[in-house]
């Protein structure tokens, strides 16, 4: 539980314009619009988890997120230039919706109706170190097979973007 | 009577609130990623349900009880590593199809349809 005011407007302001973003993206025209208030809502996600103590995560989220992701969103559209720019639904819109709201309505209950184990630890002081540390020992398996993982897809992605030139001549 | 000091103190945080707008930030991701024509739309709705989940990680990191709290700050770290090398496949996906086809709206891609 977090008392401190500042903290809560912060939250609750972030948490607006993330979700208002977000909305945004589902219903704006022009798809490049859509990618431009998508980074948006990953700059507010990126607020929401300093608010949550976690500075690392948000550094990350700013650099990948907002900074390579978005780039990367904003360059298959620029390289789709026949494609229609508009954001439109197929006829699944409406079943979309409704699945959507469920879910919603889904995981509030459950957030409400389950018995957490609240701790009373407080904020995080600083996770980079403490983070960098469980990287690096308890979590190296995981580290090294993700490092892996990140070559295997950039090869992959160059691979499947690569113009293709006739070298049989 | 009711003031803008009672009003401040009685503002607080609970983990409860973070799970909504975590679950508010899924939705809408879910939503975009079933109803749009477009594979990038497509892919914006899967990161905004990759976001929404983090969030609700670092809020269970953050308030729940655990020996060992920050593990779900590691695996938050993970879940961004993951996605990112997602992503670029996707749009990599996206570009090769559009070079065939001259189209990303994913229902004219339909060579599968029988």
């Amino acid at each position: 539980v977090i008392e401190d005011n500042a903290i809560v407007i912060a939250f609750w302001s972030l948490s607006a314009t993330t979700i208002i973003c977000a909305l945004m993206v589902a219903t704006v025209r022009n798809l490049v619009h859509s990618v431009l208030f998508l980074a948006l809502t990953f700059v507010g996600v990126a607020g929401i988890y300093i608010v949550l103590s976690a500075d690392f995560v948000a550094v990350v989220q700013v650099l990948i997120y907002a900074g390579a992701v978005g780039v990367l969103m904003t360059f298959a559209i620029m390289l789709t230039p026949g494609a229609d720019r508009l954001n439109a639904s197929t006829a699944f819109q409406a079943p979309a919706l409704v699945l959507g709201v469920m879910v919603f309505v889904l995981i509030t209950w459950v957030a409400y109706d389950t018995e957490w184990r609240i701790s009373d630890r407080g904020a995080f002081t600083t996770t980079a170190a403490s983070l960098g540390e469980a990287f690096l020992r308890p979590y190296i398996v995981p580290f090294e097979v993700a490092s892996v993982l990140l070559a295997t897809a950039m090869i992959g992605a160059i691979v499947l973007s690569r113009e293709e030139h006739d070298d049989r001549a | 009577m009711i003031g803008p000091e009672t009003v401040l103190a009685a503002l607080t945080l609970h983990l409860e609130h973070v799970l909504v707008v975590g679950a508010g930030l899924f939705s809408i991701g879910l939503y975009l990623a079933l109803s749009k024509r477009n594979a990038i739309g497509i892919l914006m709705g899967v990161e905004l349900m990759l976001n929404a989940v983090n969030v609700t990680l670092l809020a269970f990191a953050r308030f729940v009880e655990s020996p060992r709290p920050l593990d779900g700050q590691v695996f938050a770290t993970f879940v961004i590593t993951i996605a990112a090398a997602e992503a670029a496949v996707a749009l990599a996906l996206a570009v090769a199809i559009y070079r065939h086809r001259e189209t990303v709206n994913i229902d004219e891609i339909d060579v599968l349809r029988w």
